[in-house]
């Protein structure tokens, strides 16, 4: 293949690789925007998606399509039920004292990973896609569903946006994002905001998980990559800020495709990980953030 | 009086967010005295103290101790030029024992042997007996106290004390006014104060802080002749 | 005087594990041996951690630096065990050193997050660098290699030893360290870290002074771990790695002396046992993370000398 049509290959890869990664990385933001949490087991509630879409494509009967709808829907509200259980059984009880948290969120992370090593078993498995269509672009043929996910990327995260700005609920997150106390004197339940927060984070992990799974298998280590990109994306993002975060996932996403054809990829994670240390040192309002004094 | 000028102050400057905490102040400091800062509240007082003591950075204007520029100097190093500061919440270390509080500071001074000095830190305030005890579980008097004798425990030439008598009881203010006057004039002493029969009793200078700028400096009997202060602040109970 | 009694206790400890020596079935002889060598790097983390207050999610590196260090030094340049044991504790303490002069800028949640990337970022290097490190599958050190001296170190008796006095050694420096007028300022710092700048104490520099303080036991125990179990491997550097001295430290108590061995102790065997009846041992790791931050988050030797504080075991350093 020629230059030209390899770099278009690997944008679009790029472009999918974005899109997820902008949906998990979304969740994770969310969760630190509203909540202050750093939750390290994120990576296990995409994982857990994953898993759990596995199980819906083997239990519900017919066409894939329609256990891929149904585990779109049901995967995500599981996952974020389990993300509602934990916060309030542990994080709530630990009155999200930062470093307290992350502690407990990595004992939940290889709780989790314990859950899907027992249930699920070690192997890697594969989710069919709900639809097989092949682009014939001049140059080479290309996944319909891997575009799919894509526009479904996009649709989800145009829902979250409308949801955080054009409802009440997004009204009252937004409150306890400014003043937890003042949100509580207003009469609004923190506790429900939060557990709701979390379930939300963990959602999106999920979604992206069970979009994702057509094309990559569940695997009950496999949150470990989508974890740390995801803080690659919000740090570089600035911590939070959900824009910030979109647009340093669809630039990480893109460089990543790019990066990973060229490059060997674990050369490109090395310097990934260096660089958002770097950027955390010296640049703690994220590249695209400004610095509030 | 022609005493020496131990710390100056000038042109110092720090806004928050367009408020003018402190705006501009020209200040002298003598060698010696116990200076007492006063003024209504949000006038700038403890912003002012942070600024001299490198807990803020100033914006514009220099300070010099004893004819040298520390305008940039980071706290830690202005307290071993001579600077100490006392918190105007008590910030004692809670879990650590007496003993060790001061010891925290005598050994910042590099004094040997440490145990002795830190004893004889804690005799000048009456807290030897419970140089054991936990901080924490100190009466909020004796953490007051304690705080000072951190403050005095480093052999500052410089004693910055923020609102010291704030929450004692009678008492314990009449030992506070012994304490400060034993340690003049080797140490001077500028502290923010709103208990005016303190200042009065304790003063030889008074700066009068208003808006982020000085209003008066004087000599007690000055300052409470001053109609400006008056009006702005002696009339009105705080 | 408290000073005696707490020395007491742990040369009471150190005769212990002496005994032990010659008493221990050989399954726990070797299973102890590996654990004070763990303690080690545990005692390393709780300077940091435990005393100065500094929550690493990164010290697999400083691990790491002590074991890569050693072990390759002996594997490619043939050095003499004693010299790479050195190179490995330098190793620990100079990437300390570096690491902290980037990540002391930040503190709490952004420390823990540079301080996990840059572990990240040395484990990829190490599996990069596969030609040399062997990556995952990892190098093993052949039994000639393993000689400290005269001492063979694939010996079990004589590893046993060599274990007990690198950790004596490492326990009472510890020990002393947290004695000394430097150990106050470290716990100074994690009390109240601007009441302490207002003492004339620079906090970048005794954090960095604690943090390149707890890389040297991180650098040895790595180098010790290498050279005595003769193998080198990227996991022992992994993410896993950083968390296994947080679990232990959470458990003994940190910010007490004997707290690391014990937690080491009892995780060991605790995640031994679980191993013998279930694999789900990752499970008692993860439950046990959670349910120390929620119930005991002093661990162990904490919670006795917190609750016997006022009269009792408060001299427990």
């Amino acid at each position: 293949m020629e230059f030209g049509p390899f770099l278009l290959l690997a944008l679009m890869e790029g472009l999918v690789t974005a899109a997820v990664l902008a949906l998990t990385a979304s969740g994770l933001s969310l969760v630190f925007g509203i909540m202050r949490v750093v939750n390290v087991a994120h990576g296990a509630f995409f994982m857990l998606g994953a898993v759990l879409a596995w199980f819906t494509a083997q239990w519900v009967p017919g066409p894939p399509a329609v256990a891929f709808a149904v585990a779109l829907i049901v995967c995500p509200l599981i996952v974020g039920a389990i993300a509602a259980l934990a916060d309030t059984a542990i994080l709530k009880r630990l009155n999200y004292e930062p470093e307290a948290t992350i502690v407990a969120t990595i004992g939940l992370l290889y709780i989790l990973e314990q859950a899907a090593l027992s249930l699920f078993g070690p192997d890697a498995r594969p989710v069919p896609a709900p639809f097989n269509i092949r682009l014939q672009l001049p140059w080479f043929g290309y996944s319909g569903y891997k575009l799919a996910v894509v526009a479904a990327a996009i649709i989800v995260l145009l829902g979250v946006w409308l949801i955080l700005k054009h409802t009440r609920a997004g009204l009252v997150m937004r409150a306890t994002q400014i003043d937890r106390d003042t949100a509580r004197a207003f009469g609004i339940n923190v506790d429900r905001v939060y557990a709701g927060v979390f379930a939300m984070g963990a959602g999106l992990a999920a979604i992206a998980a069970v979009l994702i799974v057509p094309i990559q298998q569940a695997h009950y280590l496999m949150g470990g990559d989508p974890l740390l990109l995801s803080f690659i994306v919000v740090i570089i993002g600035g911590l939070g800020s959900l824009r910030g975060t979109l647009v340093a996932a669809l630039l990480i996403g893109l460089s990543d495709g790019v990066i990973s054809t060229f490059f060997a990829p674990t050369l490109a994670k090395i310097i990934a990980t260096l660089v958002v240390a770097l950027v955390l040192v010296f640049r703690p309002q994220g590249l695209f953030g400004t610095r509030t004094t | 009086m022609a005493a020496v000028i131990l710390l100056q102050a000038h042109g110092l400057t720090r806004h928050f967010d367009g408020l003018k905490a402190v705006d501009g102040v020209d200040f002298v400091l003598k060698e010696g005295e116990i200076h007492a800062l006063i003024g209504p509240n949000g006038a700038g007082k403890t912003t002012f103290v942070s600024l001299l003591s490198g807990r803020i950075p100033a914006q514009s204007g220099t300070i010099h101790l004893k004819g040298r520029d520390i305008t940039k100097l980071p706290a830690h190093k202005r307290v071993k030029a001579g600077i100490a500061y006392t918190f105007q919440i008590t910030q004692v270390y809670a879990a650590l024992t007496v003993f060790d509080n001061v010891a925290l500071a005598v050994q910042s001074r590099g004094a040997h042997p440490i145990r002795a000095a830190a004893m004889a830190a804690l005799e000048r305030v009456g807290l030897e007996t419970r140089a054991g005890q936990i901080a924490g579980t100190l009466s909020y008097g004796h953490q007051r106290v304690l705080e000072i004798a951190m403050g005095l425990a480093l052999k500052p030439t410089l004693l910055i004390l923020d609102e010291p008598t704030q929450g004692l009881a009678q008492g314990e203010i009449a030992t506070f006014k012994e304490i400060v006057r034993a340690v003049v004039p080797e140490t001077t002493v500028l502290l923010i104060e709103h208990n005016m029969d303190v200042v009065m009793d304790l003063a030889t200078r008074i700066t009068v802080l208003n808006f982020g700028t000085i209003l008066a400096t004087g000599t007690p009997e000055e300052i409470r002749a001053n109609r400006a202060v008056q009006a702005a602040y002696l009339g009105e109970p705080c | 005087m408290n000073g005696t009694r707490a020395l007491a206790l742990h040369l009471g400890v150190l005769a212990l594990l002496l005994a032990l020596h010659f008493l221990a079935p050989s399954y726990h002889h070797t299973n102890i041996a590996r654990i004070m060598v763990l303690a080690i790097y545990a005692m390393g983390y709780n300077i940091a951690f435990g005393y100065t207050g500094l929550l690493s999610l990164g010290h697999a590196l400083l691990f790491g630096a002590g074991l890569y260090g050693a072990g390759l030094l002996v594997y490619h340049a043939d050095a003499h065990a004693t010299l790479a044991l050195i190179a490995g504790v330098l190793a620990g303490g100079a990437l300390a050193f570096a690491v902290g002069l980037l990540a002391l800028r930040t503190a709490g949640v952004a420390f823990m997050i540079v301080t996990l990337m840059f572990a990240q970022a040395g484990y990829l290097t190490i599996l990069y660098f596969g030609s040399y490190t062997r990556g995952d599958e990892g190098i093993v050190i052949p039994r000639a290699a393993r000689m400290l001296g005269s001492l063979d170190l694939s010996d079990d008796g004589t590893r046993y030893l060599v274990a007990l006095t690198l950790f004596a050694i490492a326990l009472l420096c510890n020990l002393a360290l947290v004695r000394s007028p430097f150990g106050r300022v470290m716990v100074a710092m994690r009390e109240n870290e601007e009441r302490s700048r207002m003492l004339g104490y620079n906090p970048f520099t005794v954090k960095l002074a604690a943090l390149t303080v707890s890389g040297l036991y991180s650098g040895l125990s790595g180098a010790a771990y290498g050279l005595m179990f003769g193998y080198v491997g990227a996991g022992l550097a992994s993410v896993q790695y950083s968390i296994l001295p947080m679990l232990y430290v959470l458990l003994g108590g940190a910010g007490t002396v004997l707290g690391p061995f014990l937690g080491a102790l009892l995780m060991f065997y605790l995640i031994d046992y679980a191993s013998s009846v279930t694999d789900a041992h990752q499970f008692v790791t993860g439950a046990a993370l959670v349910l120390l931050v929620l119930f005991a988050p002093k661990g162990i030797l904490g919670t006795i000398r917190a609750r016997a504080g006022a009269r009792g075991a408060e001299w427990l350093p």
